[in-house]
């Protein structure tokens, strides 16, 4: 995912997504059966349109043991690449800080390691009867701040708003939200801007924070960077969650400790009783910890090293499909391209050399040699988890070099032409690697590709900006849905859509089509029009899919977790054996 | 007839001149000068020696990929002597090449480091007053900015103001002038010491009083008596400057992937260190060390043959 | 004197303005801050409110000014990526590399010292010429890589000494140092290595040349055909003319030790300036960037100052020369 691009220190790659909210709705949209996972509690998810949401909990009897077990010192020393910016619930929406915050502070709603949605502080929602502009949460009780409040409705009315003041950076996620009111102590109700079906996806990570709390210690607004000020909030906290903090220094060490009174105490496994957290920048370091046992549990394991750790005695690897696909990026828009040696006219406007450029990328080759079987070669640019993904379209790119050949040749360009690539070599997994390989399978067509790769801060600039003609990208669907992709990615670039479209690609049509999934509420038409949508894409060869990345954890084989497809480990779930 | 004679003549007093001596009596100097003549050989004639050219994309099979040294590949059964990298690429023939960009870029730097060095050192010494004062700052500027700092502002300038087609080569005159502008202060230090020495000395005003250009004199009286320093300093220069641009590639403003220096090629090898694909690493890293050590001990043996007070 | 003490004092200052100068006109070239700071779905509007918030909309030439003008109040503003003060975490970050520093100076010092004594006085003899040739190894390799190479054989394979990081830390207030606990000091090891292993090796052969002039001397060869003993020829006569320039060109290093240890840092997650700078440049964190310049070059220009000021004070050639004028 794009997310966070740029928020995460040094690392190599950094498949970290920077906020989790996959949408079941999107499944039930898709009528998908909700994914169960034996290590950790199953809940039926929300039946999105019958008005009421049942959660029931199945403990199994594992974690009932574990949780009754008597309590030992356990001490869980975990690294990745980049460290959480600000212990401001608000002031940030990253994956690394939203991964910290997860462990102190609490949603409404969480998502389990499956991805599936849990009840948090809130045990049950739905949309109000007779008024589809309305959600009502109820709130557990008897939850205390780590200070001893107690949280109330108030509190949420509270975060709400504040995480929709103006310097919030997660007020887009709550664009939406008309009003957040109390209707009783345990109960609020948020108001929307007309029906919002997926508001609940939107709250995953959205942090409770004390009003009390936040008023005594002058941290109603959310900091002002910009303006130069400091506030309490981002270098204390008090928050609901599993674990407390002890000490943090930024980008060194942060270390929490295990809250006892925690509501769940005895529903999740929480062996883990103490974290150590210490981000380790350099990829070969960070390896090289966990095979010397100075960590137990890392994020972001170099595919090359996948081996090395998982043949290490006492270590294990574990992976799981992540929502972000790879893929390039042409301006076809553009009359005549700037870093070209075509004059007085654009080569990628033709779609012949668009359908040649992929047709010459041998995406099973990248997948063997530079992702080391890490990665699902891609035909389309929406994660399979996404509404309107379909593996008729992912399963579409071919390798054919000759017929490529025969198209540049159609195209008039049989002699070539010379292009530059812009890449990260920060960003993505082995994204340098992958962008050097499609130099060497672009070289087979004639097409003499000019690799420019760059960090991530410099990179992203050219794509808003539009300064680029050839681009890598990555992408993640935080709501499960083909909208967010056309919203980014295909809508004309304008104020409101299109800001991530550097293609230059602009068709009236096709916009009114993704502006109308917006209001469209008969999901058949919707999912009808989302296919229409998509044909124009693929047909188009608007971009160039590579690939879906995988995400993978190194951890000691003591400790007993999969994967979050978001990348936030909630060390609450993880059981030590 | 004359002219051949006059040449026989030189090379048989070069022959038997107190450097040459010294150089046959070392022996740790004539296997680093065989080394290293090997090493540049090498580099100049890859492009007739490597058995493929790294540098051309369309030649390469990803599929060659992570190769080890001498066994066949699984999927398209090629065999390389020293194997392959992440890209498919033979390592020797990258090697080969990557060294040329190496040693073009060590040899360039130096160049304008001394070209640099010893005309500010010269002028600030010879003239002092406010000319010194503003070499000298500038040189405390210099010294003031890490030398990936001096690249990276050298690289976005040029990045910058570069026309698109020369980009590629954009890469190595970038670090050449980086690694150039931060070396060559301890030339010009070197100079202005010597020619402060040497310009109260009683030839110097005789020159002087006789009426010289002050430039004469700089070139003719004084660059020769500070020609030495210079030379071992550059000796040193060039190791420090092949090491240097393969430190600024870690830090990402090397040589780029496409067309890897010596210097980028451990970089890229460096990340296979814990995986088992030692082959990535280990040759690049050995040729680079047999480079630079050669280098340096020729540095180190030319520094006392030509300080009569060390022998 | 003291007109040359104000006068190099008044450079000085102009070095800094033109070091912050070419620095604000360097930021333009690594990046947008902006583009890291907000979040994925910014709208254009975003984008533009924050630019100029920041002032980024404007030249660099304003840009800069800004800053002095904060700067001269000790204000160095807040870190666009952790939100804090850049004074606060300079601070807190400047303890573990001049720690790093101190201990890989003394390392190479005392090392570089009694190596150079070694190979001076057994110059021709077999260990002091290995000695000669393996020490240029360490100067032959990218720091990069020894420092890879020694994460590999000393934490990986042998398990003896940490990875990354600074260990236990016993914080005293201001300082936070690593030197009162085990694993502090076990930690510092490989990276003092790593850092002070060039520092070492040109100290050594700096020993060797100067020792090898000195014993040439002729008050040496007197003090031999008086019979004084060998040893104390050695240490106290020769040793002593030895070790001023010696120490002059160490203080020197300091700076280029602290200008490293941003690569060591990096290798080894060592929580210094160095790895704070390269994490600003990544992020494109033109406050700590700024702070982190000026800090170096304050160090530098100080260390080159007193430097210049201890030869103006030695050698009256030079003195005379100043006062003497341009010709």
């Amino acid at each position: 995912m794009l997310w966070n691009m740029g928020k995460q220190g040094l690392g190599q790659s950094d498949p970290n997504p920077i906020r989790a909210f996959y949408a079941c709705i999107a499944r039930s949209f898709l009528g998908h059966v909700p994914v169960k996972r034996e290590t950790t509690m199953t809940l039926t998810l929300p039946t999105f349109g019958k008005g009421r949401v049942a959660t029931t909990l199945m403990l199994s009897a594992a974690i009932l043991g574990a949780g009754l077990a008597p309590v030992s010192a356990e001490t869980l020393r975990w690294a990745r690449a980049g460290d959480s910016l600000t212990l401001d619930p608000h002031a940030q929406n990253e994956g690394p800080t939203h991964t910290l915050a997860h462990q102190i502070y609490e949603p409404l709603i969480i998502r389990d390691m499956s991805g599936a949605f849990q009840p948090a502080l809130a045990t049950d929602w739905a949309p109000k009867q007779g008024d589809p502009n309305v959600w009502v949460f109820n709130l557990r009780q008897g939850v205390k701040y780590h200070d001893g409040a107690d949280f109330t409705a108030e509190d949420v009315v509270f975060s709400i708003n504040r995480a929709m003041s103006e310097n919030s950076n997660m007020k887009e996620l709550l664009s939406s939200v008309a009003e957040v009111r109390a209707t009783g102590d345990h109960q609020v109700e948020i108001v929307t801007n007309g029906p919002n079906p997926i508001l609940p996806s939107n709250l995953t990570n959205l942090f409770m924070m004390d009003k009390g709390w936040a008023e005594a210690n002058n941290a109603v607004d959310v900091q002002d960077v910009e303006g130069g000020e400091t506030t309490f909030a981002a270098t204390n906290t008090n928050g609901t969650g599993a674990y407390k903090l002890v000490s943090r220094e930024p980008d060194v060490k942060t270390v929490l400790t295990i809250n006892d009174g925690y509501w769940g105490r005895n529903e999740f496994p929480m062996d883990v009783t103490e974290i150590v957290y210490t981000p380790i920048q350099n990829a070969a370091t960070r390896v090289a910890a966990l095979l010397s046992g100075e960590v137990d549990f890392i994020q972001d394991v170099p595919v090359q090293d996948l081996n090395r750790v998982s043949n290490t005695d006492g270590l294990v690897v574990k992976t799981a499909p992540q929502n972000r696909v790879i893929f390039f990026g042409m301006n076809m828009g553009a009359a005549d391209l700037k870093n070209d040696n075509v004059d007085g006219k654009n080569p990628l406007a033709d779609v012949r050399v668009r359908r040649a450029m992929s047709m010459a990328i041998n995406r099973d080759a990248i997948q063997q040699v530079v992702m080391r079987g890490q990665s699902q070669p891609a035909g389309m640019i929406a994660p399979p988890f996404v509404n309107g993904w379909t593996a008729d379209m992912d399963g579409s790119s071919k390798t054919d070099v000759a017929a490529a050949k025969a198209l540049m040749a159609e195209a008039g360009y049989g002699d070539g032409f010379a292009i530059q690539l812009d890449c990260p070599n920060d960003r993505y997994i082995n994204d340098e690697a992958i962008c050097q390989a499609a130099v060497g399978m672009l070289a087979q067509i004639g097409i003499t590709v000019n690799l420019d790769a760059k960090p991530k801060a410099q990179h992203f600039p050219l794509i808003t900006n539009d300064q680029t003609d050839f681009y890598m990208l990555g992408w993640g669907v935080p709501t499960y849905d083909s909208a967010y992709i056309f919203n980014f990615l295909v809508h004309t670039r304008g104020s409101d859509r299109g800001s991530w479209n550097g293609t230059g690609f602009s068709n009236t049509d096709v916009d009114a089509k993704i502006v109308s999934l917006e209001s469209e509420t008969d999901l058949a038409a919707r999912n009808a029009t989302i296919q229409d949508i998509w044909t124009v894409v693929q047909d188009e060869q608007l971009y160039i899919p590579i690939h879906h990345q995988v995400l993978n954890w190194g951890m000691s084989d003591k400790v007993n977790v999969d994967v979050s497809p978001e990348d936030d480990p909630k060390f609450k779930f993880f059981v030590l054996n | 007839m004359t002219t051949q004679k006059t040449s026989q003549s030189r090379l048989a007093r070069a022959w038997d001149s107190d450097l040459a001596y010294s150089f046959r009596k070392t022996p740790v100097a004539v296997v680093s000068a065989v080394i290293v003549l090997v090493l540049i050989l090498g580099a100049v004639l890859a492009p007739w020696i490597a058995p493929l050219n790294p540098f051309d994309p369309a030649s390469l099979n990803l599929m060659n990929g992570f190769t080890p040294p001498s066994t066949p590949n699984a999927f398209t059964g090629e065999t390389f002597v020293m194997g392959t990298d992440d890209q498919g690429r033979d390592v020797f023939s990258t090697i080969l090449f990557g060294m040329r960009i190496s040693l073009f870029v060590g040899f360039s730097a130096v160049f304008l480091a001394i070209i640099l060095g010893v005309t500010l050192g010269l002028l600030a010494g010879y003239l002092g007053g406010w000319v010194e004062t503003i070499i000298m700052r500038v040189a405390d500027i210099q010294l003031t900015f890490p030398s990936i700092m001096v690249a990276m502002l050298i690289f976005g300038i040029a990045k910058g103001v570069t026309p698109p087609e020369y980009r590629d080569q954009m890469a190595i005159w970038v670090l050449i002038l980086a690694i150039g502008l931060s070396d060559w202060v301890q030339f010009a230090r070197v100079v202005r010491g010597a020619t402060l020495v040497e310009k109260n000395k009683e030839y110097v005003q005789a020159a002087r009083l006789i009426g010289r250009s002050p430039v004469a004199i700089m070139l003719r009286h004084i660059l020769p008596n500070v020609l030495n320093p210079v030379l071992v300093i550059a000796t040193i220069s060039l190791a420090l400057a092949i090491i240097a641009e393969a430190t600024l590639s870690f830090l990402g403003v090397g040589a780029p992937p496409t067309k890897p220096s010596l210097g980028t090629l451990i970089r890229i090898g460096q990340e296979y260190m814990f995986s088992g694909e030692w082959w990535i690493l280990l040759f690049p890293a050995v040729t680079l060390l047999a480079l630079a050590l050669s280098i340096n001990l020729l540095g180190d043996w030319l520094r006392d043959a030509l300080n009569p007070r060390l022998r | 004197m003291l007109a040359y003490i104000l006068r190099r004092v008044f450079q000085s200052l102009i070095v800094l303005l033109a070091v912050g100068l070419v620095a604000f006109a360097m930021f333009n070239f690594v990046g947008d801050p902006v583009d890291n700071m907000l979040g994925q779905e910014r709208t254009q509007a975003d984008i533009e409110r924050l630019r100029q918030q920041l002032g980024l909309d404007q030249p660099f030439l304003v840009q800069y000014w800004k800053f002095l003008e904060q700067a001269a109040q000790g204000n160095f503003g807040l870190s666009y990526r952790q939100g804090r003060p850049v004074a606060d975490i300079l601070a807190e970050r400047l303890p573990a590399t001049l720690e790093l520093a101190l201990v890989s100076g003394i390392l190479a010092l005392i090392g570089g010292v009694v190596l150079g004594i070694f190979t001076a006085i057994r110059r021709s003899g077999v260990a002091a010429n290995v000695i000669m040739t393996v020490s240029l190894v360490g100067v032959s390799l990218p720091t990069f890589l020894i420092g890879v190479v020694l994460i590999y054989v000393f934490s990986v394979e042998l398990g003896w000494l940490p990875s990354f990081g600074r260990g236990e830390v016993v914080d005293l207030g201001w300082w936070s140092t690593g030197f009162l606990t085990v694993s502090g000091l076990k930690a510092l090891i490989l990276p003092a290595i790593m850092l002070g292993l060039y520092q070492m090796t040109l100290i050594m052969r700096l020993v060797r040349t100067e020792m090898l002039e000195v014993l040439r001397m002729d008050y040496i060869r007197f003090a031999r055909a008086r019979g004084i003993r060998e040893k104390s020829i050695n240490f106290k006569h020769a040793l002593k003319n030895t070790l001023v320039p010696v120490i002059t060109i160490t203080g020197l290093q300091l700076g280029s030790i602290i200008a490293f240890a941003i690569i060591t840092e990096t290798v080894f997650q060592w929580p210094g300036v160095g790895l704070l700078f390269i994490n600003a440049v990544q992020f494109v964190d033109i406050p700590v960037m700024a702070a982190y310049l000026m800090m170096i070059s304050v160090m530098f220009v100080a260390i080159n100052l007193i430097v210049d000021m201890l030869y103006f004070a030695i050698d009256p050639r030079l003195r005379l020369d100043r006062k003497g004028g341009g010709h």
